[in-house]
């Protein structure tokens, strides 16, 4: 969940560590690849392997089946509208926390972390207590004809709610880096502080936006403990793809849970390998 | 480094970050602790400490640990081998490390299930050693170590790499034996960084919740983590018991979180 893919140029020995005796290494990189094999690319098989060895045909039918194909475009919708959100949110809350100073600074910063210890189902649940129909907010709203919980608001409340520090982490670092001359010469040119923003800020950051927008996408259409919770799960209206998956999997249409999560599994990849090309375009254009 | 003059605008974007915040996250803090203890202290500390919440909590405990010790094992030598060793193809082990972060957890059960489940490609092996897989303790246990794998590796490999190599190689030129090494020179070097990757291993392995509910079959006292006891309650209307055991995970968490801080601030001043 780190915010940061690993930068292999820069974290590179220079000469990798000669003095250990080749069995010793040997032992080493075999433990490495033995575990990484087992442990994720055996599981990937499997699933692409049930998933697809009825043929393309039913593979396709288990995907556009009515319900399976609501939920992923539930998934897609609330996905990204709450990446949307993060993008805003997040860099906007980077951009305080970097530049300006005020009572509270610290506290927030560590507040920023905080969806990445509290399990995702205790966050469901919370939403649940504040804004189900027994609490009092949840009461409130509902008065007010607007329903959170068990109705799509909440499936977006929730996902920004586990995603809010990716974006914010993404973007703290270049922002922290970033010379400030440049602004300065721009504001003693008589730039508006949009002007200066717009032109010379957020081109800087943009690249570390995207990034945060990537993983947060990639986080979103995956999650499931707290909108299981949060979302009342109605097949064709509230169902997302992860729940969906679930249910498959209760009902023991294994090939059908393993069809959508081949597809889920697909889109995530793809946003992890665009991240992992930007970084590594990154590093070739230089410092 | 923050500017100095803080006008109407700045003041107003501070505002809007405190109000998201408090609302986000501050806000659904504050409903649980009261939803836990809206029934009274005497009711919370009942449902707590009701024998079914008890076994889930040292279920949590077992499979969180457990976790944690595998993948700080195997996570130092993933990295040792990224970052020390030369080999083909180790961009492409490097990628493979993050894959978790981006597979459902849903997913990661599913995917046990399909290994070790009726007609899996494992189950023969697992059938003939006698291990019970799939609803039972050993499949939940790879279940969360799976979802919690890449966090040791992203943590140790930046600070090992920063360590270098030349105190090792002095080490060696002593007459140090490998593990002398590793264990005197190495392990020092890395180890505010590799506390950081173990917290933050920790804390995802005690609230992983859809990997195990796939795999664990949810039976009551046997097989029931935190999480799924929070999830039984819920469908069962036991709502105090769910708040309570919810906010309790709530409170571990925080209390890995403060770890979190603390570990990251000296990985950043051990440079």
């Amino acid at each position: 969940m780190s915010a940061r893919p690993a930068d292999l140029k820069t974290e590179r020995s220079p000469a990798a560590s000669s003095r250990v005796k080749p069995w010793g290494r040997w032992g080493l990189r075999f433990s490495a690849f033995g575990y990484l094999g087992l442990m994720i690319i055996l599981p990937l098989s499997a699933i692409i392997e049930r998933g697809l060895k009825d043929g393309l045909s039913m593979f396709w039918a288990e995907i556009a089946s009515p319900i399976a194909f609501a939920a992923l475009k539930l998934t897609l919708l609330t996905a990204v509208a709450a990446t949307a959100i993060n993008v805003l949110m997040g860099t906007l809350t980077a951009y305080v926390l970097v530049r300006y100073e005020f009572p509270g600074r610290g506290l927030l910063n560590g507040l920023v972390d905080m969806p990445f210890a509290i399990p995702t189902l205790v966050t469901g649940v919370m939403l649940v207590v504040l804004y189900g129909p027994q609490g009092t907010l949840g009461a409130l709203l509902e008065a007010e004809g607007i329903q959170v919980i068990f109705a799509t608001p909440g499936i977006v409340l929730a996902l920004l709610l586990v995603t809010y520090p990716f974006v914010v982490r993404a973007v703290q670092p270049v922002l922290m880096e970033m010379k400030r001359d440049q602004e300065e010469a721009a504001y003693t040119l008589g730039a508006s502080k949009w002007v200066t923003f717009y032109r010379i800020v957020l081109p800087t950051i943009s690249p570390a936006i995207v990034t945060g927008a990537l993983l947060t996408f990639a986080r979103a259409i995956g999650e499931f403990g707290s909108i299981v919770v949060v979302a009342g799960n109605i097949p064709g209206r509230t169902l997302t793809a992860p729940v969906h998956v679930f249910g498959q999997i209760e009902s023991e249409n294994v090939r059908g849970a393993s069809a959508v999560s081949i597809l889920l599994l697909a889109l995530s990849f793809t946003m992890m390998l665009s991240i992992d090309w930007m970084q590594r375009r990154k590093t070739r254009g230089g410092r | 480094m923050p500017r100095k003059r803080t006008g109407l605008i700045e003041w107003g974007l501070i505002a809007v970050v405190v109000l998201y915040v408090a609302a986000l996250l501050l806000g659904p803090l504050i409903a649980i602790v009261w939803g836990a203890l809206s029934e009274g202290v005497n009711l919370f500390l009942r449902e707590i400490t009701s024998a079914n919440a008890l076994n889930a909590l040292r279920l949590t405990l077992i499979l969180s640990v457990g976790a944690t010790v595998i993948n700080t094992v195997f996570g130092v030598c993933i990295a040792w081998v990224l970052v020390r060793d030369d080999f083909k193809g180790r961009q492409l082990i490097n990628g493979l490390v993050d894959l978790p972060f981006a597979v459902s957890p849903v997913i990661a059960g599913l995917m046990l299930v399909l290994l070790f489940g009726r007609e899996g490609w494992l189950t023969p092996i697992s059938d003939a050693l006698g291990i019970k897989m799939v609803f039972a303790l050993p499949g939940m246990l790879i279940a969360t170590t799976f979802v919690s794998l890449p966090f040791v590796v992203r943590e140790v490999m930046p600070v090992l790499a920063q360590a270098g190599i030349e105190q090792e190689n002095a080490a060696y030129t002593m007459g140090a034996s490998p593990w002398q090494t590793f264990w005197h020179v190495t392990l020092p070097s890395i180890r505010w960084g590799l506390l950081y990757g173990i917290s933050l291993t920790l804390a995802r392995a005690v609230g992983e919740f859809g990997a195990v509910l796939v795999v664990s079959g949810g039976v009551s006292g046997l097989t029931e983590t935190s999480t799924l006891f929070i999830f039984r309650s819920l469908d069962d209307r036991n709502y105090v018991g769910a708040y309570a055991m919810a906010m309790v995970l709530a409170l571990i968490s925080f209390t890995i979180l403060m770890m979190m801080e603390f570990f990251k601030k000296r990985t950043g001043e051990g440079s």
